[in-house]
């Protein structure tokens, strides 16, 4: 138990050290694009005059490092700060975003890791069988379709043609569990048909990789049926490695899914981070830089914890 | 001048049952006879509307409004002291009378018992501070430049204020009529919620997701608005505008594209609204360098261009050729006796040997910022080739053109949005010293010619003085317009009042007080 606390306090000090350098090369790289968000608020009236007054209300005529180090103490001391472009603190707008991000994860992981779990099991303990090869051919060109292609196809065919689902994700005011999961119907599969190819094919590995080890073969010949092999020897062996697959397409889901977010107008945090960088709205955007990393680091960390708690050798230590 | 109140109840009941009808066989009569009945407005019902764009820069204050959006937005919780009609001829709204002796000094009434949201009156206090906060910098306005002509206002009475221009502009009602200059309050601290005297209270604000608006049972035009309610949001992303629209999730549409026109004729529940518009992407030729600097090279590419192909291919005949001349043919001082110049390669490469830069190479700069414009560098490079002048399309990316590519090279585009009034469009985009002059060309005796019509009241002689002003532009200026575009939006069949107001799509951003829903 020691250990394990030494770890995670470890673990956490890098994942600020790293939080740390992330913003730095954010806050450079978001820097050199050209413009600034003075100019992007003006559009196309950014007259001179016009850019050097709203440049000087919002503090951006300091130099960098000087406005990099504000932001820095007002994060330390609790203050996300405040987002130029519309005006409102960086806290409340991601706040108002973020459940709706989590509930996409949520939903998603929901579906996609039990079901890639058994498929990739499935596809280990019947490897080289037809099965198996079914499998693998789909899942690879599922993740090889383009996601808008996904979604648009599922639009047309579920929302315009069929009317069984809506084309945007409009959840009603006290909407029924049937309305929820309507409205959520078509982005959750477009997003498990991204994530789950990875999760198969890592599963599948990891658990092939386990079948060949000796202990297997001496419960096969005291004649433990599959099923308890695989759930009670294999998958705490292999977790580790299927944990961190997941830990990676989670925070994918939670920061990434830009192109779902477009097509369905649904307002979550990858558009917002978009908004961000197009705005130059740098506050907004360092907030959620910081927010996608944290989620993956802190991920990465259960996988890991995970991974350790479900082997006994570990465990012990 | 004066602008003496006509009925606008009375006529705009007009125009809607007119509009409704050109409407019907735009959409190719699919719902025949029931569309035909447009018949009386009724009350009641709620629509979903989906505009292009959407992001966490939507703004409630009038004096930002950037997108088609934040103008719909503006209009639906905001009247301005006047209004546009289907003719972009401004009506009195919120002003009783609005007159002047001079053009330069001028007195507005207002209408009296008119109320904001939150139950205040409107004085003209309100209309005061509305109109000189858009000259002050922190306001950060997108109308500044409009407004810096407003030297000072001055409260007469609670109904009554006087309004003293630098110089004397005959457009001031038009100018007031655009979105920028709708009324607020005049203790108005922040823009969270926005309190307004027009057709609908903002029930709902989330910048980026969506805004909600109810029907306000006090809007000074009464029996107006039929709505209960109107839900705005954004949806970028073309097609799912379209399959929103198809699919029922959403009952109104802009900015569609032509190729989007079938699916939606095809459908029984939808059709499509065409309002002809000043729109225009251009190709814009710098004054200031070789060779493009070369009058005989500008000529030629302007024979290049191919319009009838342009608008054919490029809009699906959604268009109006054009005539290297932002004045649109439906514009009142439209010059009709202007001769259309035709797409005559063999002229150009005339041109182009007398100059001696046949055989030249240039890259042409197009961005899909530019609406159209990289299909339009293709079609010209081809046009190009064909007589020895080698074009390059260089396809840059949307985000920072405007910044750091329009205007700054020898060969790109640019996109102009409609304006109320010729006198703006000539102001912002060709007068010498304006910084929105595209191709940077300088000509003195159009300047002069500016200011005169500007001051104009007499329409004939106003005619007269654009008409010179496009001959000006039509040989002497660098940019080449091949195509005025179409606004094209698509609705429910069962969204009845529907017509266009050239100034934009969704009938020029005022579609929420004239529409009602008959379902």
């Amino acid at each position: 138990m020691n250990t394990l606390v030494v770890l995670i306090a470890k673990r956490l000090g890098a994942a600020v050290l790293t939080l740390l350098l992330v913003s730095v090369v954010v806050f450079l790289i978001a820097s050199a694009l050209p413009g600034d968000a003075a100019q992007e608020m003006l559009g196309q009236n950014a007259t001179p005059s016009a850019v050097a007054a709203l440049r000087s209300q919002l503090g951006l005529d300091q130099p960098a490092y000087l406005r990099y180090l504000h932001w820095l103490g007002g994060v330390l001391s609790g203050n996300a700060g405040h987002s130029m472009s519309n005006n409102m603190p960086v806290s409340s707008l991601i706040a108002s975003r973020l459940p709706k991000s989590l509930i996409l994860v949520g939903l998603t992981s929901a579906v996609s890791v039990p079901f890639a779990l058994l498929l990739g099991i499935l596809s280990a303990m019947y490897r080289g069988s037809l099965l198996d090869r079914a499998l693998n051919i789909v899942t690879l060109s599922l993740v090889a379709v383009p996601e808008f292609l996904v979604a648009s196809l599922a639009v047309l065919l579920f929302a315009v043609e069929l009317r069984w689902l809506p084309a945007l994700v409009i959840v009603p005011e006290n909407a029924t569990v049937e309305e929820f999961l309507r409205a959520y119907a078509i982005p959750v599969m477009t997003l498990c048909f991204v994530v789950m190819a990875q999760m198969v094919r890592m599963t599948r590995a990891a658990v092939i990789n386990q079948l060949d080890k000796s202990y297997v073969e001496m419960a096969l010949l005291k004649g433990v049926s599959n099923t308890r092999i695989v759930l009670y020897h294999i998958i705490p062996n292999a977790i580790g490695p299927i944990a961190n697959a997941v830990a990676f397409s989670m925070s994918y889901l939670l920061g990434g899914v830009i192109i779902v977010e477009t097509i369905f107008n649904y307002p979550g945090l990858a558009s917002l981070m978009v908004d961000a960088v197009t705005a130059r709205d740098m506050p907004l955007l360092l907030a959620c830089a910081m927010l996608f990393c944290a989620a993956y680091l802190l991920l990465v960390l259960v996988a890991d914890i995970c991974a350790i708690f479900a082997n006994p050798k570990l465990r012990a230590r | 001048m004066r602008l003496n109140r006509q009925s606008p109840f009375a006529s705009l009941t007009r125009r809607q049952m007119v509009w409704s009808a050109a409407a019907t066989v735009a959409g190719g009569l699919i719902a025949g006879p029931a569309a035909a009945r447009a018949g009386f407005p009724k009350r009641g019902g709620r629509i979903r509307v989906a505009s292009v764009a959407s992001s966490t820069a939507d703004t409630l204050d009038p004096a930002k409004g950037a997108l088609s959006t934040d103008y719909v937005r503006h209009y639906m919780f905001y009247s301005g002291l006047t209004q546009f009609d289907a003719n972009l001829v401004p009506q009195l709204a919120l002003a009783d009378s609005i007159e002047s002796a001079d053009q330069a000094l001028w007195t507005i009434k207002l209408k009296h018992g008119v109320a904001f949201h939150n139950g205040k009156v409107l004085t003209a206090k309100d209309v005061a501070f509305s109109l000189m906060r858009q000259k002050n910098p922190e306001t950060a306005s997108k109308a500044k430049p409009l407004a810096d002509q407003f030297q000072g206002v001055r409260v007469v009475s609670p109904h009554e204020l006087q309004l003293q221009l630098t110089g004397p502009n005959a457009d001031l009602p038009s100018i007031l009529a655009t979105s920028h200059f709708l009324i607020i309050a005049d203790d108005t601290a922040t823009f969270d919620s926005a309190n307004g005297t027009g057709p609908y209270k903002c029930k709902l604000f989330r910048p980026g997701v969506r805004t909600v608006g109810v029907r306000n049972e006090n809007y000074w035009k009464p029996g107006h608005p039929y709505l209960d309610e109107i839900e705005l949001i954004g949806i970028p992303d073309e097609v799912s505008r379209v399959n929103a629209l198809l699919s029922g999730d959403v009952q109104l549409i802009n900015a569609v594209n032509p190729r989007s026109i079938r699916r939606i004729q095809a459908s029984a529940t939808n059709t499509v609204f065409e309002t002809k518009s000043g729109l225009y992407t251009d190709i814009i030729m710098q004054h200031r360098e070789l060779p493009t600097s070369n009058p005989d090279f500008v000529l030629a590419m302007k024979y290049l261009l191919d319009r009838d192909l342009i608008r054919r291919a490029l809009f699906r005949d959604y268009g109006l050729v054009g005539n290297d001349q932002p004045i649109p043919p439906f514009n009142r001082y439209f010059l009709a006796d202007l001769p259309q110049r035709p797409y005559d390669p063999e002229r150009a490469k005339f041109l182009l040997k007398r100059a001696g830069l046949l055989g030249v190479r240039l890259p042409m700069y197009a961005s899909p910022a530019a609406e159209g414009s990289v299909d339009m560098a293709s079609v010209l490079q081809e046009s190009a080739a064909n007589i020895g002048l080698r074009l390059a399309v260089n396809r840059v990316p949307s985000d920072g053109y405007w910044s750091n590519h329009w205007m700054k090279h020898p060969l790109t585009f640019g996109n102009t949005n409609p304006r109320p009034t010729a006198d703006l469009i000539f102001s912002l985009f060709y007068k010498s010293d304006a910084p929105w002059n595209e191709s940077g060309w300088k000509d003195a005796h159009f300047d002069q010619l500016l200011l005169e019509a500007r001051a104009e009241v007499d329409e004939a002689k106003r005619k007269r003085i654009y008409s010179d002003m496009q001959v000006l532009v039509h040989e002497k200026c660098g940019v080449g317009i091949p195509v005025f575009i179409s606004l094209i939006d698509a609705h429910d069949l069962r969204l009845k009042g529907y017509g266009g107001i050239p100034i934009g799509g969704l009938m020029g951003y005022s579609f929420s007080e004239y529409v009602w829903w008959d379902g």
